[in-house]
């Protein structure tokens, strides 16, 4: 009796949280598939008495909204590519070597995670202004890698340690360079850890808002979150356009959470409680 | 020997100086910035100040309420999505047909923004057409349409449901980790002892995952006290000033006023708070070191 009882109530809170989790995404996928009139009459219908793809063709009559996507694409794709070639090395050597500095190198790295970044956002403004870069692709491409080593290096770092030592050392003693050993013998077995690194990267540049609106002005630089943002601000009732906006924001994170979440929340969890 | 060292330099060399030249550089200018007359309309009048962006700051009665409003936030958003975070890591911790699906749907908002997140619950919390609205009426819960967000009475306790339904899955994949970690044997020494279900929770659980708890928390907080995008997303502050955070405050001084010397003096107060916090919070947690991330 008993057993049963904490049964029924576990599946009742379950469904309760998972009803309340999906719906809000449900609801945003529903206006994104009402005809403009719909979304604003009464009574709200939960299921449209007519699906239509009206406001995905309009997102793309109203704005370059195909641009902007290749834009996210890029910088998103370039960014996590190059923060995962520099903190594989920096996670490789902190994981393996011991040195005058180790632990002063590791606080650097955690306090980025903890101080409020923003106040940086003025200063890499006008920084970003006296290397010509506001408006292109390169300064965001620059600030996403900078913005996620920290982080990268210590969940990295985490998958190092749980590969044993002796691993390369055999390599080493067979003749192998530290480099080639790392290359060679480290790298590929690596690969799961490196995969979920990547995608983290990956979907928080693309998520990623305050820099880009402070450096892009251009409409042919503009990203994803960029636009949503000048969305708000121009067409602040034009729900239809921005649900349609939102869902096609949200459509490749989701897509690639459902593939690789088994490995990303391994690889967030085993690298922060490795340490 | 010296082939390690050049190893270890090359391996660290790019890291570190992408990090000084654009994390740290960056921020020790804009902590100076705190104590100039910054403003980017009038760039060409920089000069130091002292202390009178704080002093400002002090005088301005939506610093104040910003002020509280982080508390708040910080406080109310931590505990609700750490109990319903653990909850959920225990109703998941043992095996059940289709865990993983329903890991799928419920840790998904990981994935989002907090900036669209906030958009997609403005849309839900719409006063004449929102869908919450809607369903409190259905459901006679409420007689007449709450302004969610344009009402200063509710707009804040809106958004931090908001921000609890966006963190919830945070805490509920790190402490179902730490839980899959619990040797099962610590559980047949508290069986043969004839623990109850809540003792072997309290007695054997939740002391070998205290470190991973303490750990979460004290960095969760500072992300939540960091972050302004769920705000930005959601109000913008608004009604008045009324659901500003310090962060989004000082989010709002740069994109919209572009007075960096005002920005930068909350920056520096939050920086304040900030370690104080650390401080009382390892001094009573007794915590010296929580695994060190």
């Amino acid at each position: 009796m008993k057993q049963r009882l904490g049964t029924g109530f576990k599946v009742l809170f379950l469904g309760i949280y998972l009803i309340v989790m999906v719906f809000p995404l449900y609801w945003i996928v529903i206006t994104s598939l009402k005809p403009q009139k719909d979304i604003f009459t009464f009574p709200l219908r939960y299921w449209p008495k007519q699906f239509t793809m009206d406001n995905y063709v309009n997102i793309f009559k109203i704005s370059k909204f195909h641009i902007y996507i290749g834009n996210s694409l890029i910088v998103s794709i370039a960014a996590a590519f190059i923060v995962i070639i520099i903190s594989v090395l920096s996670a490789y050597v902190l994981a393996r070597y011991k040195f005058r500095g180790h632990g002063q190198v590791m606080l650097a790295f955690f306090l980025t995670q903890m101080l409020p970044g923003f106040i940086s956002l003025a200063p890499l403004y006008l920084m970003m202004s006296h290397m010509d870069l506001l408006n292109t692709r390169y300064s965001l491409v620059l600030m996403y890698t900078v913005g996620l080593i920290p982080f990268s290096t210590i969940m990295l770092r985490g998958f190092f340690q749980r590969i044993p030592g002796s691993l390369e050392e055999a390599a080493m003693i067979d003749g192998c360079s530290r480099w080639s050993a790392l290359l060679r013998v480290i790298i590929p077995v690596m690969l799961p850890g490196i995969a979920s690194t990547f995608i983290f990267a990956f979907v928080q540049n693309w998520n990623e808002l305050f820099l880009a609106v402070m450096f892009i002005d251009d409409e042919s630089m503009k990203t994803l979150p960029v636009a949503m943002n000048s969305f708000i601000l121009k067409f602040d009732v034009d729900w239809g356009a921005m649900s349609a906006g939102a869902v096609l924001s949200i459509i490749p994170t989701i897509f690639i959470f459902a593939i690789a979440q088994r490995f990303i929340v391994e690889g967030l969890t085993q690298g922060a409680e490795k340490g | 020997m010296n082939n390690k060292k050049v190893f270890i330099l090359s391996g660290l060399l790019p890291a570190l100086a992408l990090i000084l030249a654009f994390t740290y550089y960056p921020f020790l200018k804009g902590i100076i910035m705190a104590f100039q007359d910054y403003k980017l309309f009038d760039l060409r009048n920089v000069h130091f100040v002292g202390l009178d962006n704080f002093k400002a700051a002090f005088k301005d009665p939506k610093f104040f309420t910003a002020l509280k409003n982080s508390g708040y936030w910080v406080f109310c958003s931590l505990i609700l999505q750490f109990v319903f975070g653990l909850a959920l890591a225990l109703l998941l911790r043992k095996p059940f047909r289709g865990r993983g699906i329903f890991q799928g749907f419920a840790f998904y908002s990981w994935a989002l923004s907090g900036f669209l997140i906030g958009m997609i619950w403005k849309w839900m919390f719409n006063s004449q057409i929102g869908v919450i609205n809607d369903l409190l009426l259905r459901l006679h819960i409420i007689d007449e349409r709450i302004g969610f967000l344009s009402n200063p009475k509710w707009a804040m306790m809106s958004v931090i449901i908001a921000n609890v339904w966006y963190g919830i899955a945070f805490f509920a994949i790190m402490l179902l980790a730490a839980l899959q970690s619990v040797p099962a044997d610590l559980y047949e020494a508290a069986d043969m002892d004839g623990a109850t279900g809540i003792r072997k929770l309290w007695n054997v659980t939740l002391p070998y995952i205290l470190p991973t708890i303490i750990a979460t928390t004290l960095l969760r907080a500072i992300w939540i006290f960091n972050d302004p995008s769920l705000i930005y997303g959601l109000t913008n502050g608004g009604p008045a000033g009324s659901t500003h955070i310090l962060s989004s405050l000082m989010l709002d001084k740069i994109i919209y006023a572009g007075d960096y010397g005002a920005a930068s003096a909350i920056g520096v107060i939050m920086i304040a708070l900030l370690l104080l916090y650390t401080i009382f919070f390892l001094t009573v947690t007794k915590a010296e070191k929580v695994g060190d991330f």
